[in-house]
This record gives structure tokens, sequence and C-alpha cells, in this order.
């Protein structure tokens, strides 16, 4: 686990470096201003997805944390 | 002589343009702020190919609120009841099957050649959330959140704050955060005590360790989102979470079997029983693309614990534009996990496991979603929505249960005002 954590932070930070190659000046923002290009443009859906397949499936976590708990069954 | 000076001009208009936008959000604020209202009712209905198992209505409301500039408070509102019956671990038989119900007061009996499921599951589940989300400096953002959830056997409560700072001229977000939730099980009838026999008759009780359980809940987020180029967004997250207390799943039995696969003795049903601790890891990406007015929204996710899931998560969304505010949105998810190191399909006879369940739900398993949903936006302030999905779980290894269909039903509404 803690090497993998390390690999992770290696990772996050070498791509870090490499992303000020990306990116926009802030008046080329007006496409991903927009709502559709927001990460999470309909949290009522991706709770209700979420609520769904952590109660049918087996696997959890990854998007965010924080949504509360339910017995499922 | 300008053109060997292209930097300065580059920021001195981000200068200026920083300026006037934030200058627009000082004086849209001195107008009063609108609340943005998101609606929706869920219909989930499950079945397999003999029988109707769960369905569950869910109505959410969810409603946020710039209170200052960049501060956000948001609350959401969710109920949810769940009617039907439960694939209660136990294997199909040529015979009928008899088992009580998790009261111990009733029984009821399942068909030759039939999954036994339970039929007693009704249950009604309130939850409310509140976030608030406050710029901390001018790169830095906290996201704040509470949460508590209700059913009559189950109580969550939980905690979660996430810091985040741009960089690269806010180009690149670096998120770190944690949650705690602190639950308890109180289970119908008692806990029982792990492989012990489910009684067959209501003359006999079951063992428990007790009513009330806790089971408590860590998680740990580390993300960063990167803006590609003026058309696409990147997300790559990874999340720690350490679960401990009451893990098990009370309501779930095994069956104990001979090498034919029937059952044997006089005690051949055994409450399932799982570790006490669990270690979950996932790693999550994701890209939004905007083609020329068109959506694309890939996601992956790669998940393991130290309980042996590993699991593949693939998710696809197209949104296509119609014009005049109409799209068309399909869908398409991909799940693929392996089973847990104590999955059991029946238990046998003569075998006795520190841990063992039965749960499908914890065994190979395979799932695909089909879905499509229709939008109209018809301003900036309003947006009618419905999807309609198809959800299918199958068998993913040897393990012979029957494939489980679900179809979703969503109807969204949202508005500002």
């Amino acid at each position: 686990m803690f090497r993998f954590t390390i690999t992770l932070l290696l990772l996050t930070l070498t791509s870090l470096s490499g992303c000020s190659n990306f990116g926009v000046q802030p008046w080329e923002r007006d496409v991903l201003a927009q709502k559709k290009m927001q990460l999470d443009p309909y949290p009522v859906d991706t709770y209700l997805d979420e609520h769904i397949y952590t109660s049918r499936e087996a696997s959890s976590g990854g998007r965010g944390i924080g949504g509360g708990g339910c017995g499922c069954n | 002589m300008q053109l060997k000076k292209p930097k300065s001009i580059r920021s001195a208009l981000a200068v200026a343009t920083c300026s006037m936008l934030s200058g627009v959000s000082h004086h849209a604020l001195a107008e009063s702020t609108p609340w943005e209202i998101d609606t929706a009712l869920l219909y989930y209905g499950e079945s397999d190919a003999d029988n109707s198992r769960v369905t569950v209505v869910e109505p959410v409301i969810r409603a946020r609120k710039e209170i200052a500039d960049d501060e956000f408070l948001t609350f959401r509102f969710v109920f949810d009841s769940l009617t039907g019956a439960s694939a209660n671990g136990a294997i199909p038989q040529s015979t009928p099957q008899t088992f009580t119900s998790p009261s111990g007061d009733a029984t009821y009996t399942t068909s030759a050649n039939q999954t036994p499921l339970d039929p007693t599951f009704h249950d009604s589940r309130g939850a409310i959330n509140a976030e608030w989300e406050l710029p901390l400096s001018r790169l830095t953002k906290g996201i704040f959140s509470a949460n508590f959830s209700k059913e009559f056997d189950y109580t969550s409560m939980g905690l979660a704050a996430t810091l985040s700072r741009d960089f690269n001229n806010r180009n690149t977000t670096l998120s770190g955060g944690l949650s705690y939730n602190a639950d308890t099980v109180s289970p119908v009838g008692g806990a029982p005590a792990g492989l012990t026999p489910m009684p067959t008759t209501t003359a006999i009780k079951k063992t428990t360790i007790g009513s009330d359980q806790d089971k408590n809940e860590a998680d740990l987020l580390l993300g960063v989102t990167q803006v590609i180029n003026r058309h696409t967004l990147m997300q790559l997250n990874f999340t720690y979470g350490m679960d401990d207390g009451y893990l098990t799943d009370p309501y779930k039995i095994l069956s104990v079997v001979d090498n034919t696969g029937t059952l044997v003795g006089t005690d051949p049903y055994l409450f399932e029983k799982r570790p006490d601790s669990r270690a979950r890891q996932a790693i999550y990406w994701k890209t939004v693309h905007q083609f020329s007015e068109d959506v694309l929204n890939v996601s992956y996710r790669y998940y393991w614990d130290d309980w042996g899931i590993a699991s593949h998560t693939l998710d696809l969304k197209y949104r296509a534009e119609l014009g005049r505010g109409h799209y068309l949105e399909p869908h398409l998810r991909y799940y693929s996990q392996s089973k847990v190191d104590f999955y059991y399909y029946a238990l046998p006879d003569g075998t006795s496991p520190d841990y063992a369940s039965a749960d499908y739900r914890l065994a190979d398993l395979d799932a695909t979603t089909i879905g499509l949903k229709y939008g109209i936006t018809r301003d900036e302030n309003s947006e009618l929505a419905i999807r309609a999905e198809r959800y299918t779980q199958s068998s993913g290894g040897d393990a012979p249960f029957p494939d489980v269909n679900a179809n979703i039903i969503q109807l969204n509404y949202s508005l500002n005002f």
C-alpha cells in the first residue's frame, strides 16, 4: 500500500510538471464554462446511480467521498 | 516590437479578463442569486427469469444557492421506499424449502427448483445532506459536508471535507479530502451470530450477538483535474477507504450441502459471516470532451480491496445536441468483478471456514447498463429530462445464480428561481 501511494504521488508530480504544457488562457474558457462540460453536470443522476450500483455491486469509491451509507439489502 | 512580446499581451488580457469577470460577479451578487432546484423521481424494478424482486421508488430534491462570491450552500433530501423480495443466499433444491423470517416470528417457503427469496423486505429510508462550498483564498476552495440517513434497521451519520487548489493559470486543480461515517446496524430480531444455524421453525430462535452493531468508514481522496485544451477536461482520483465493525449482512444465509449439492443435516442453513475490517482502494479516471456541440463523457475505475474483490467499471455517455435545447444521451456501462475470498455458492458439509458468504453480490459478477436520456433545456433556467435504462447482472464465474434484470426510469426537472 505504502509503495503504491509513493508511486501514485510520483506519477501525479510527473504529470503535474507536464501539465503546464496543457491548458487554456482565461479568455478561452467559453466551452469549459458550459454546464454540460462540468465533471458532474447532473449531481442528482450521479447520486442515484451510485446508490444503485454500490448496493448491487461490491465496489465503491473512486469518483468522490462523503456520500453517506445505507443498509441496502 | 509588439510581436516580440506576446506574453505581455497575454498577461494584460488575462488581468483584464479576470478583473472584468470579478466585476461581473460582484455586480450579479448585488442582486439576489437564484435557488437552483434539481428534482428527480427514480423507479427501479428488479426481476429474474421467474420472479419479480426488489422495487424502489426514490424522490430526490436538491437545492443550491450562492450566498456570497463563489460561496454556495447545497441541501439534498432523499426518500426511498423499497418493497419486494431479495435473494437470501440459499441455493435451489429439488424439494420446497422453508425459512424463518428475520424476526423469527414467521416462516416462508420457496418452491422446488426456485432461487430462495426472502419476501419480507419492506424498507423506507430518509436521507439529508448539507454541503458548504467556500473560497479559502484566491486559488483555494473548501467543501464541507454532513449527512444523515435513517432506515428502520440502519442509521448513518457522516462528515466530509475536501480542499482544492488551482495551479497553472487555473488549468490544474489538486484536491485532497477526508470523510468519516459512523453507522449503526439494528437487524430485525437481533444480529445473528456468524455461521450459526438459521432456525427452520418459529419454535427455535436464532443465536444473536446483540441488537445494535457499529460500523465505521473512513475515506481519503487525492485527485487532480487538468484542462487539456479548450474542449477537453480530465480528472484522475485515488481513493482509499477503511471499514471496520459489523460488515456482515444479517439477513443472508448459506446452504450446507453434500457433494451432489443436496442439503444435509438438521441445520442446513447457516448465517453468513464477513471479516470485521475492509481496506478499499480505487483509481478513477474521467474525461469530458466536446465535439462541435456534442459532449463525450468517459470514465474508468479500477477498484480493489483486501476481501479479494478487483473490479473494472467503464462508463460512456454521449450527449447529442438535437437543436433548440433538445438533446439525446445514450449511456453504456460495463462492470466486472472477481469474487471475495470467502464466497461460497454453497458451503460443502464438513468445512468450517472463518468467514463465509453466499451473497451473489460478492461473487464473480458481470453487469451491463444500456440507457438513453432525453432532455429539453427550455432556457438558461429550466430543464426537463427522462431517462430509461436496463441493468443486467450475470454470473461471471461458475456460481450458477440466475441473471438479474432491472428497469430504471427516472424523471428530472430543474429550475432556477
